[in-house]
């Protein structure tokens, strides 16, 4: 395997909600490799997201380091992290966060404007089965293609990891295995590192690896024998 | 406290930015119009309170010299309560140290018994002793504006003598409010008015026995119209000049004038301002309310009637409304006190009491409030109809389409964040047009408050560059032959001369009648001319008089028409005149007829009664003291004088209010622009932290926001332009304008200014809202549907 894509050590996070502290991750050690497809499982208010989000850049530890290949994220400022989301990273979130006043090309033209060596936006769009519904507003799609437009927008930039947070939460079943196929197939096929948030155990079959979270610690690390693929999957 | 009302103070506290902005749009309202207003009532209330203690005078008249015999009969007139004879000339006045010529209005007065009407008021020193010779009381504001002392002597030339006459007292009179040569300038430097003993002053114009100026006073409810005519009947052979009612006499006519721009003032702007508040208003609520669909809903599942509810958003409305009212007396009352303030610069009452009357309050609070109810109802009617259920769901998604560009297939040109920004503006077509309108009328309303700077600076230069263009202007004291040209001529530092006639005129057609003078002027007359308000010179008809437009109104006459012309002065002719046109002067209510033709009416021989004079500029100084050696110069005015008090006077006003309606209009711009980027930023916080997950920048992701409310700005200042155009028009119309029609001249750099302070204001909102934009939470937004 090759060199690790992330490396945390100690990753502690302290919220304060007004007088009470409540402590999201206490102590983490992680590290994830390239093209590695990880599933983390948890509890609400396990640290899942809190993990993920300063994993993606979108917030820093209270104490720990993490890094990201050569990029130290930790004491990065606002606009370095905004740099590192920018260039390597591609979210995915359960509400799947279209802009809607821009169609399906362009909330992914949003990304690949700004992104450094992008793919063509329809590119990135016939990926995820789009390729027909390029002009259609975020008003006009349902639920599982307005998160294949998210997914599409989060692989157009070639990012080299794509986190997801709960992508099926808001799905039925039928889309939700629609949506887990484009990124099973990302991973598979770019090779990108992927990492998914869910509450349903059942994804957890076509992880690389499994990682548990319990009160903001790792709790338990499994590889599952045989990585499965989304449609022999069910739940 | 109902829960409820607590929900109230929180929203309240939550909204605290807000809230504030919207109530001092309201409060700069509020301000403006209670302001104004009671700067207006209080200037009404000196007036009246000062005219009743000093039993100021209804009717006025001068003649020439009529026997105190005469007096009465004058009482004798029917609805005349009692009248007072006196002698009252003008004459130089002398200052060391000061070249220019100054005019003294000598009044006599008998110490000993003070009069029954146009009471003096004491404000320093003693009156002069009775019978006293050379001992005066002057005017307070020539007093101060002339750094005098009691005690001082100055020169004065009586009847061709000069005599010194000291100081011992310094008083006002209603007679004397606005003191001023004859313009409608304030001339406090320039004109002195001295009381003086009646006797000695009757002695020293061979007046004793006589008297050439009446004040009566008429009987409750008596009109001044029967009393004008018997008096003017009665002066006639004693070379009377016409008399004039209470609201033709000069310091109550400039008043008056001011008094009734007050008004407009008062009325207009505000309104303005109450407007635009209530339209922020409306969106604030809007939006508010939309927010707090669930709330509604939850309120309305546990059994709150709607009316509860819609009780529970004009609460929250009322609140804006009442903090901008309160704030809005108390600006009130400071720009009150300080317009109060300016108007004592030249208004000169004993008592000058600002006051604010309750009603003014009630009225602006009222009016608020309803403009704010009207435009909280509209927003709180729509969601309180809904049923608990369907509130309880969230708002359908925003649906977009292709903008207009793109249908007509030139969508390639812009770039996905400038779609962004163009469709938001297109769904949303009506706030994008509020806002426009808000902006553009801060705008409108700052061009409207300083454009009178630009109105004067190009009147004045029309009327002493172009119009009366002599550096000094002489009056005799008698019509004179026109050969005194020749002798005005040889005086020190004398370039040019140009000769011509005035004659007190009383102008008739039917039952309209209007004092004023013809001027006679030389064919090729240079330094005095006629100008319209496009600066065509008016071309005299021989053997007809040419009317200023207003005069022409006023009598409602037509050229073409024949006028009854009484002449006021020699044999007192009386003939039918023709009018041979109407010229549209910035200025006076004139009457101009070619001079032969005016000498020919009054069948006199050629004679002059003043010159205007073009002077080098070395020689004025030696000019100016050789005109104050010559008794037939009874009268002599510097231009540069009269332009210099008028600049100074009118500089302070101008940038008083130039002050204030920069805050104001600062104020309206902060309060569109920032509640609109906050509305915005509320509605779109969750697609803006969703850029900025993907990796957009806080600049990038502020463009998308702000370049909305860019483009909205960059559209409302050319419009506000416009509008200031036509709102400045609107105010000019309403304007009195019996003296002086200010001309709607706007210079380039009054719009440049306006649009500059809006925009600077503009851009400064935008910032505060940046500031949150750059603490968006986009950890939190990701978890929440919006």
């Amino acid at each position: 395997m090759s060199a690790p894509v992330f490396q945390a050590r100690g990753l502690t996070k302290v919220y304060r909600m007004g007088e009470a502290e409540v402590h999201a991750l206490r102590g983490v050690d992680l590290e994830i490799f390239a093209g590695e497809f990880i599933v983390l499982l948890g509890p609400s208010g396990s640290g899942k997201s809190t993990l993920l989000n300063i994993l993606g850049g979108l917030d820093t530890p209270t104490a720990g380091d993490v890094r990201f290949l050569e990029h130290q994220l930790t004491g990065a400022d606002e606009a370095e992290l905004t740099r590192y989301r920018r260039e390597h990273v591609g979210f995915v979130f359960q509400f799947y966060n279209l802009i809607p006043s821009l169609t399906a090309q362009e909330n992914v033209a949003l990304v690949t404007d700004i992104a450094v060596a992008p793919m063509p936006a329809h590119e990135a769009l016939d990926w995820v089965g789009l390729g027909e519904r390029l002009d259609h507003f975020p008003s006009q799609l349902s639920g599982g293609e307005q998160q294949r437009v998210a997914i599409a927008r989060a692989i157009a930039k070639r990012p080299q990891v794509l986190l997801c947070d709960e992508p099926t939460g808001a799905l039925d079943y039928e889309t939700g295995k629609l949506v887990l196929e484009v990124i099973a197939k990302i991973n598979a096929e770019l090779g990108t590192t992927a990492m998914v948030i869910t509450h349903n155990a059942a994804i957890s079959g076509m992880a690389d690896r499994v990682l548990r979270l319990g009160n903001g610690r790792i709790v338990g690390e499994e590889k599952p024998a045989r990585k499965l693929t989304p449609a022999e999957i069910s739940w | 406290m109902k829960s409820l009302d607590r929900k109230l103070l929180r929203d309240v506290w939550l909204l605290k930015t807000q809230v504030v902005s919207i109530a001092l749009v309201i409060a700069c309202g509020i301000g403006g119009f209670i302001g104004s207003l009671s700067t207006h009532s209080s200037l009404l209330w000196s007036r009246q309170h000062y005219y009743d203690t000093a039993r100021f005078a209804h009717v006025f008249a001068t003649a020439k010299r009529a026997p105190a015999s005469l007096a009465t009969k004058l009482r004798g007139i029917p609805g005349v309560a009692e009248a007072e004879t006196r002698v009252v000339r003008d004459a130089q006045l002398s200052l060391p140290g000061v070249v220019p010529p100054m005019i003294a209005r000598l009044i006599g007065l008998d110490f000993a018994h003070p009069p029954g009407m146009n009471r003096l008021t004491l404000k320093g020193g003693r009156w002069p002793a009775p019978g006293a010779k050379g001992e005066v009381a002057v005017n307070q504001r020539f007093l101060v504006a002339r750094g005098l002392k009691l005690g001082q002597t100055m020169t004065v030339l009586l009847n061709g003598k000069l005599e010194r006459l000291t100081l011992v007292g310094t008083a006002l009179s209603p007679e004397y409010i606005y003191a001023t040569r004859g313009g409608g300038m304030p001339d406090d430097e320039w004109f002195a008015v001295l009381w003086i003993d009646e006797r000695s002053l009757a002695a020293a114009f061979n007046m004793e026995g006589a008297f050439n100026s009446v004040l009566l006073r008429l009987q409750h409810g008596t009109s001044s119209g029967v009393a004008v005519e018997a008096l003017d009947h009665l002066l006639e052979p004693y070379g009377g000049f016409g008399a004039v009612g209470r609201e033709d006499q000069v310091s109550d006519k400039i008043l008056t004038q001011e008094i009734n721009e007050q008004k407009i003032f008062g009325t207009v702007l505000p309104a303005v301002f109450l407007l635009v508040a209530a339209f922020i208003l409306n969106v604030v609520l809007h939006r508010q309310v939309n927010a707090q669909r669930g709330e509604i809903a939850a309120l309305k599942a546990l059994g709150y009637p709607d009316r509860d509810i819609a009780v529970h958003y004009l609460k929250f409305a009322s609140v804006i409304v009442l903090l901008g009212v309160a704030l809005g007396v108390w600006l009130g009352h400071w720009l009150g006190s300080a317009m109060t303030g300016l108007y004592t610069d030249f208004f000169h009452f004993p008592e000058f009491h600002y006051r604010m009357e309750p009603w003014l309050v009630l009225a602006g609070a009222g009016a608020t409030l309803a403009a704010a109810f009207g435009g909280a109802l509209a927003a709180i009617h729509g969601v309180v109809r809904l049923r608990a259920a369907e509130a309880l769901r969230p708002p359908a998604p925003a649906e977009f389409r292709p903008l207009l560009v793109e249908r007509l297939g030139y969508g390639q040109l812009l770039t996905p964040s400038q779609r962004m920004i163009m469709r938001n503006l297109e769904r949303k077509p009506l706030r994008a047009l509020i806002t426009v309108a808000g902006i553009a009328a801060s705008v409108a309303i700052l061009i409207s408050g300083i454009f009178w700077g630009d109105a004067i600076e190009w009147f004045m230069d029309v009327q002493f560059n172009r119009v009366q263009r002599a550096q000094v202007s002489v009056g005799f004291a008698e019509a004179v032959p026109r050969a005194a040209r020749w002798e005005l001529e040889r005086l020190p530092g004398v370039k040019q001369v140009e000769v011509q006639r005035a004659i007190p005129v009383r102008l008739r057609a039917g039952h309209r009648s209007y004092r004023t003078a013809i001027t006679g002027l030389a064919d090729d007359a240079q330094l005095q001319r006629i100008l319209d308000a496009d600066l065509h010179a008016a071309k005299l008809v021989p053997g007809a008089v040419l009317l200023t437009t207003r005069l022409a109104e006023r009598l409602a006459v037509r050229p073409g028409d024949t006028i009854q012309a009484e002449l006021l002065e020699g044999e007192r002719i009386k003939a039918g005149l023709r009018v041979g046109g109407s010229v549209d002067e910035m200025a006076g209510m004139n009457a101009w007829m070619r001079l032969e033709d005016l000498n020919h009416l009054a069948r006199e021989a050629d004679l002059v009664s003043g010159a205007g004079l073009l002077v080098d500029r070395d020689g004025e100084r030696a000019l100016l003291e050789r005109l104050k050696q010559i008794p037939a110069a009874a009268v002599v005015i510097v231009t540069r004088t009269l332009v210099d008090t008028f600049r100074e006077t009118s500089a302070k006003n101008v940038l008083f209010f130039t002050t204030i309606l920069t805050v104001f209009a600062a104020t309206i711009a902060v309060g569109v622009v920032y509640n609109n980027a906050r509305i915005q930023l509320a509605e779109r916080a969750w697609e803006l932290a969703s850029l900025r997950v993907l990796g957009f920048t806080r600049g990038e992701v502020s463009v998308l926001l702000l370049g909305e409310l860019g483009l909205e700005i960059a559209a409302a200042i050319p419009l506000g332009f416009v509008a200031g155009f036509w709102l400045a028009a609107l105010l000019l119309w309403f304007m009195p304008h019996d003296v002086i029609s200010f001309p709607l001249v706007i210079y380039p750099g009054t719009y440049l200014f306006a649009g500059a302070v809006v925009a600077a204001a503009g851009v400064a909102s935008a910032l505060i809202v940046r500031n949150r934009i750059d603490n968006l939470d986009l950890v939190g937004v990701l978890k929440t549907r919006e």
